[in-house]
Formats: structure tokens, C-alpha cells, sequence
């Protein structure tokens, strides 16, 4: 899409675009270039030399069983992420989307949590959880729990879960609202007289109509616990007990920062940008579909 | 009648419900930060405030924990780096936009699929790389290390293009018939126009830039440069010694600043957050 009326002169627009495009080349491009040559590269024992070793850092990360856990690992968790937020939120959207009395300020209490950091939302969770401190974490051991998520492996998964899916639960529900309100008044009422309510009108009526919002969302949502929650994860389990909460942004930390293996880390960012790239695409051609308002 | 009274009762508890789900969490910390720091290590943490503990916050403010850098710095620095990356990604955004829409120049679609391409390159996917390039450039452990990087947009170039498109044509014509050039008519036309969507962004990219972690977790390993967010996650770090009515105070001051923003500006966030993702 063009403009039919334009301001002439080649000097002043590539003035303005230099400051952006110099950001992007200096901190988007070549850190990705070095990622994809890095990830051709091997360190000897020594860390002294470095070669070329072709697709080989590929081939050992599809070999390790560690990487494939990671990405299962990965997979549940933002299936289960995406679940439990939208399904909050959709439940949340469909009651404030009826006429009550103070829908504003239940929006209002219900969408603040969209500015709370991860991180901050974690350590929210750690004091509610923990097993010596929480209040929750505490009433769990006297009624007989074993309660220590930072000692056992499913704990501390389902914790890692609530806490991000906690946090996403008023962007979703935002969004679910706009949907829920797009939906025309001619059709509700169509369904009503039809003799169509409550939970039959809900999946025959509204859930369809909401098909593209829910695709949208879930897309979102999963590019959201595959990298945003990284800062939950560290607060609340550093990737642990063992490997237990460890997805995949968790483990490149863990191998480029900690352990240093950088050709290795190297090549599980070149898997993560075609993942990004991928989700990417998905998300555009879903927006462009979505209709909101 | 009834019909429409019992429906409004199921509507409020399930709303009710949800609020709380949100309001707890936060509740225990403001009530946990006003208590002995002893007894909620012995598991007494009471959901009563202590009115005589407010002080805790005046003593994180001014020291923070036990050989920690203050809170107080900690939030000068997050709310430094959340307004630098806000407005720097703005101003970025609105120039590149209009050069784009407004301009016909050679490399022009080159040049605005390059800036597209930053979408599929989130700092959590080029760690080490990123790193490494900033180690180069001497910038670790410095302010611009710690918001250069996270200036580059897509996301708002993409949105600022949209709405300047969508400018009408003859408001152009009209300027221009009244002698105004290029830099006039961004100025005092379009800017003018646009103030909705910029208000808009500024809300969704104060929450962004306050709420970074790993980004300032990597560049800046200088106590001097932390954040709040990456300030309370060091907190709980220690696990012995581990401060809570401290670490809960902070933890409310470190959601506070942005929640007001969210809170305050909520029309616009709400513009904000559907036009950000179209």
C-alpha cells in the first residue's frame, strides 16, 4: 500500500531511517549472523582453537537426549501454560461481558496484572508457595502434602505453570472481551429465540465465532511461554530440581552463560530463531484474520 | 424477573472469584512486608498488616538488604531505563514510519523488510551472540548497554506506518498548499495526529522496558546498574538469610510504578495492546 501524495528528496528519508536500521544491524543483525556462523564452529578441549565443523553442532544437539527432553519438556509446559490462561480468561471474559452492575471496575481489577514483571509475579507465587514461609505452601504440609516444589520435580513444574499462566491470564482475557463484544447483538438475540442458552448457545453460538481470537491467542501465548518466562522460571527454580523446569531459553542460558559451551549454545539459538520464525508467521497470517472490534 | 437477579449473582461470584485469585497474591506481600522478618520465617505470616511496620519501606528505599544496593537506586534505574526505551523506540519508530510513508527512495522496501526481520529476533533467542557483540563494543555494564539494544522496533514502526497511511490524503495536499515542507508537517500535522497511538505505545513499552530480566541480567553485572526486577529475584537468591518483610516490600514497590501506569492509562493500553499485535 503507497500513498499517492509524497514529499520529494532522497537525503532527508535516509536520515531518518538511519538511526533504526543502524540499531537493528549493530543488535539484531550481526548478533544473528554470529549465531548462524558460530554454530558451524567447535572449541577444542582447551577453548584455545576453533574450527569448522559444518552442521555437526546439529547433529549432536538432535542425538542428545537432554535437547529432545528439553523440547518435550518445552512443549508441555506451553501447551499447559496456554490452557490454563486462556481458559481462565475465556471463563473470566464471558462474565464480565454480561450486563452487571460495576463491569467497569472488574475490568479494571482484572486487567492489572498484565504490568506485573514475570519475575515479580514469580516471587509473588515463591511467597505464596514456599514451604516454610507460604501460607499456602505451609497449609499444604500440615494437611499432609509433601510439600517442597523446590525439592520435587512435578511440584515444581506445576508451579512454574501457574505462576506464568497467572500472569497471561488478563492479556488473554482483554482479548477474549474485544471478541466476546464483536460478536452483533442480531446474532445473540437470533440464538435466544431460537430457544438457545446458556452453555448450548455458548458452544453452538459464541465459541465459534470466537475461533480466530482463540487461534490468535493460543499462538500468542505459546510464544510467551516458550520465551518470555524466562525470569519466572529462574525466580522460582533456576531450571530445577535437576533439569525439571528446564525449557529450551532456560537450558542456551544455562549452556552459553553458565557452562560456556558456546558452539552448542550457538547452534540451540539458530533452532530457536526458526521457531520464532515460524510462530511469527503463524501470528501474522492469524492477526490479519482476526477482527477486532 | 428472578431469572435475571440469580444470573446476576453467578455473574458477581465468578468476577469476585477472579479478582481475588489476582488480589491475594498481591495482598499477602502488602501485609508479609509490615511484619517481623523473624516470625515470617517461622511460618507466621499473618494477613493482617502491622500499621507499626510501614517503615519497612522507608529502610528498603534507603539501604535495601543486608550489603545490597537501595531500592531507591534500583527503581531510579528502572524507571530511567523503562522512559529511555518508551521514548526511544518512539522517536525511532515515528522517523523510520515516516520516512517510509511519506518518501519514495531506492531501497526503501529493503530497507522497512529489515526492520520487520527484528520481529523474528527476540533478545531471548540471541543471548550469547548479542553478548558478545556488546562486549565488543565495550558496553557491558553500562546504561546504553543496558537500553540500545532494546530500542530497535518493529512493532511500533509497523503500527506508526499503518496510522500514517491512513492519513487522508488532502490533509497532505493542504499542507503543502500552505508551504509547509517535510519536517513542518510532521511536527505540526502528524504528530498532532497520531498523539493517540503514541500514547498507546508509551503504555505498553513502559510495562516492557520496567519489566526486562534477562537482558539486564546479562549486560549489567554491576550492582550499581540492577533493576528492581533483577534486584528482588537477587534477594531471594540467598536462602538462608533471606530478608522476606524486605523482599516483600520490594516486591510491591516493584509493581507498583507500572500497575499505575496500566491502571491510569487503561484506554489507551487497551488501544495499545490490540494495535501492538495486529
Amino acid at each position: 500500500m503507497n500513498r499517492r501524495t509524497i514529499f520529494p528528496g532522497v537525503a532527508l528519508p535516509l536520515l531518518l531511517v538511519a538511526p533504526q536500521l543502524a540499531l537493528t544491524g549493530v543488535f539484531f543483525l550481526w548478533p544473528a549472523g554470529e549465531a548462524l556462523w558460530g554454530s558451524t564452529q567447535r572449541q577444542d578441549a582447551f577453548g584455545l582453537r576453533t574450527v569448522f565443523v559444518g552442521f555437526e553442532n546439529f547433529a549432536y544437539l538432535f542425538e542428545d537426549p537432554l535437547y529432545l527432553q528439553s523440547i518435550g519438556r518445552t512443549v508441555v509446559f506451553c501447551g499447559a501454560v496456554a490452557a490454563l490462561a486462556m481458559g481462565v480468561a475465556l471463563l473470566l471474559a464471558v462474565f464480565a461481558d454480561r450486563e452487571v452492575r460495576g463491569r467497569g471496575v472488574y475490568r479494571t481489577l482484572l486487567i492489572w496484572p498484565y504490568a506485573i514483571a514475570p519475575a515479580v509475579a514469580a516471587v509473588l507465587w515463591l511467597l505464596v508457595l514456599h514451604p516454610q514461609v507460604g501460607l499456602l505452601g505451609r497449609w499444604l504440609n500440615r494437611h499432609g502434602v509433601d510439600w517442597d516444589f523446590r525439592l520435587r520435580d512435578a511440584q515444581a513444574f506445576g508451579v512454574v505453570v501457574l505462576a506464568s499462566a497467572w500472569k497471561q491470564v488478563s492479556y488473554d482475557f482483554i482479548f477474549f472481551l474485544a471478541g466476546l463484544q464483536a460478536i452483533p447483538r442480531s446474532v445473540v438475540e437470533a440464538a435466544r429465540m431460537d430457544g438457545a442458552r446458556g452453555w448450548r448457545r455458548f458452544r453452538t453460538i459464541t465459541l465459534p465465532l470466537l475461533g480466530p481470537t482463540m487461534l490468535f491467542l493460543l499462538v500468542v501465548n505459546v510464544v510467551y511461554a516458550a520465551f518470555e518466562t524466562f525470569g519466572t522460571i529462574q525466580a522460582l527454580t533456576q531450571g530445577g530440581p535437576g533439569k525439571a523446569t528446564e525449557t529450551l531459553v532456560v537450558k542456551v542460558y544455562r549452556d552459553g552463560v553458565v557452562n560456556l559451551d558456546l558452539g552448542s549454545s550457538s547452534a540451540q539459538s539458530v533452532v530457536l530463531m526458526a521457531g520464532v520464525v515460524v510462530l511469527t508467521a503463524l501470528q501474522f497470517r492469524l492477526s490479519r484474520r482476526r477482527d477486532l472490534e | 424477573m428472578s431469572r435475571g437477579v440469580r444470573t446476576d449473582w453467578v455473574t458477581h461470584t465468578v468476577l469476585a472469584l477472579g479478582v481475588l485469585l489476582f488480589a491475594l497474591p498481591l495482598w499477602l506481600v502488602f501485609a508479609g512486608a509490615t511484619q517481623d522478618a523473624a516470625a515470617i520465617s517461622r511460618g507466621e505470616l499473618s494477613l493482617v498488616p502491622d500499621p507499626g511496620g510501614f517503615g519497612i519501606y522507608a529502610q528498603v528505599l534507603g539501604e535495601g538488604t543486608r550489603g545490597g544496593t537501595s531500592v531507591g537506586r534500583m527503581l531510579l534505574v528502572s524507571f530511567a531505563m523503562a522512559m529511555t526505551i518508551a521514548i526511544g523506540k518512539i522517536v525511532i519508530s515515528v522517523l523510520s514510519a515516516y520516512a517510509i510513508a511519506f518518501f519514495r527512495w531506492p531501497g526503501r522496501g529493503l530497507a522497512f523488510g529489515v526492520i520487520l526481520l527484528t520481529l523474528m529476533l527476540p533478545v531471548e533467542v540471541r543471548i550469547i551472540p548479542t553478548f558478545s557483540v556488546m562486549a565488543g563494543l565495550g558496553l557491558i555494564n553500562s546504561f546504553m548497554g543496558l537500553t540500545l539494544p532494546l530500542i530497535a522496533s518493529a512493532t511500533a514502526t509497523l503500527l506508526f506506518r499503518q496510522a500514517f497511511l491512513a492519513v487522508p490524503d488532502e490533509l497532505v495536499e493542504a499542507a503543502r498548499m500552505d508551504g509547509a515542507g517535510p519536517w513542518r508537517f510532521l511536527v505540526d500535522i502528524l504528530l498532532p495526529v497520531s498523539a493517540a497511538n503514541v500514547a498507546a505505545l508509551f503504555v505498553i513499552l513502559f510495562v516492557y522496558g520496567w519489566n526486562q530480566y534477562l537482558w539486564p541480567l546479562l549486560v549489567a553485572t554491576d550492582p550499581s546498574l540492577d533493576t528492581v526486577v533483577i534486584g528482588i529475584v537477587k534477594m531471594i537468591g540467598s536462602e538462608t538469610a533471606t530478608e522476606w518483610n524486605k523482599v516483600m516490600a520490594t516486591a510491591v514497590l516493584a509493581l507498583v510504578p507500572p500497575v499505575l501506569v496500566v491502571a491510569l492509562m487503561q484506554r489507551w493500553f487497551v488501544k495499545g495492546l490490540a494495535d501492538a499485535d495486529k
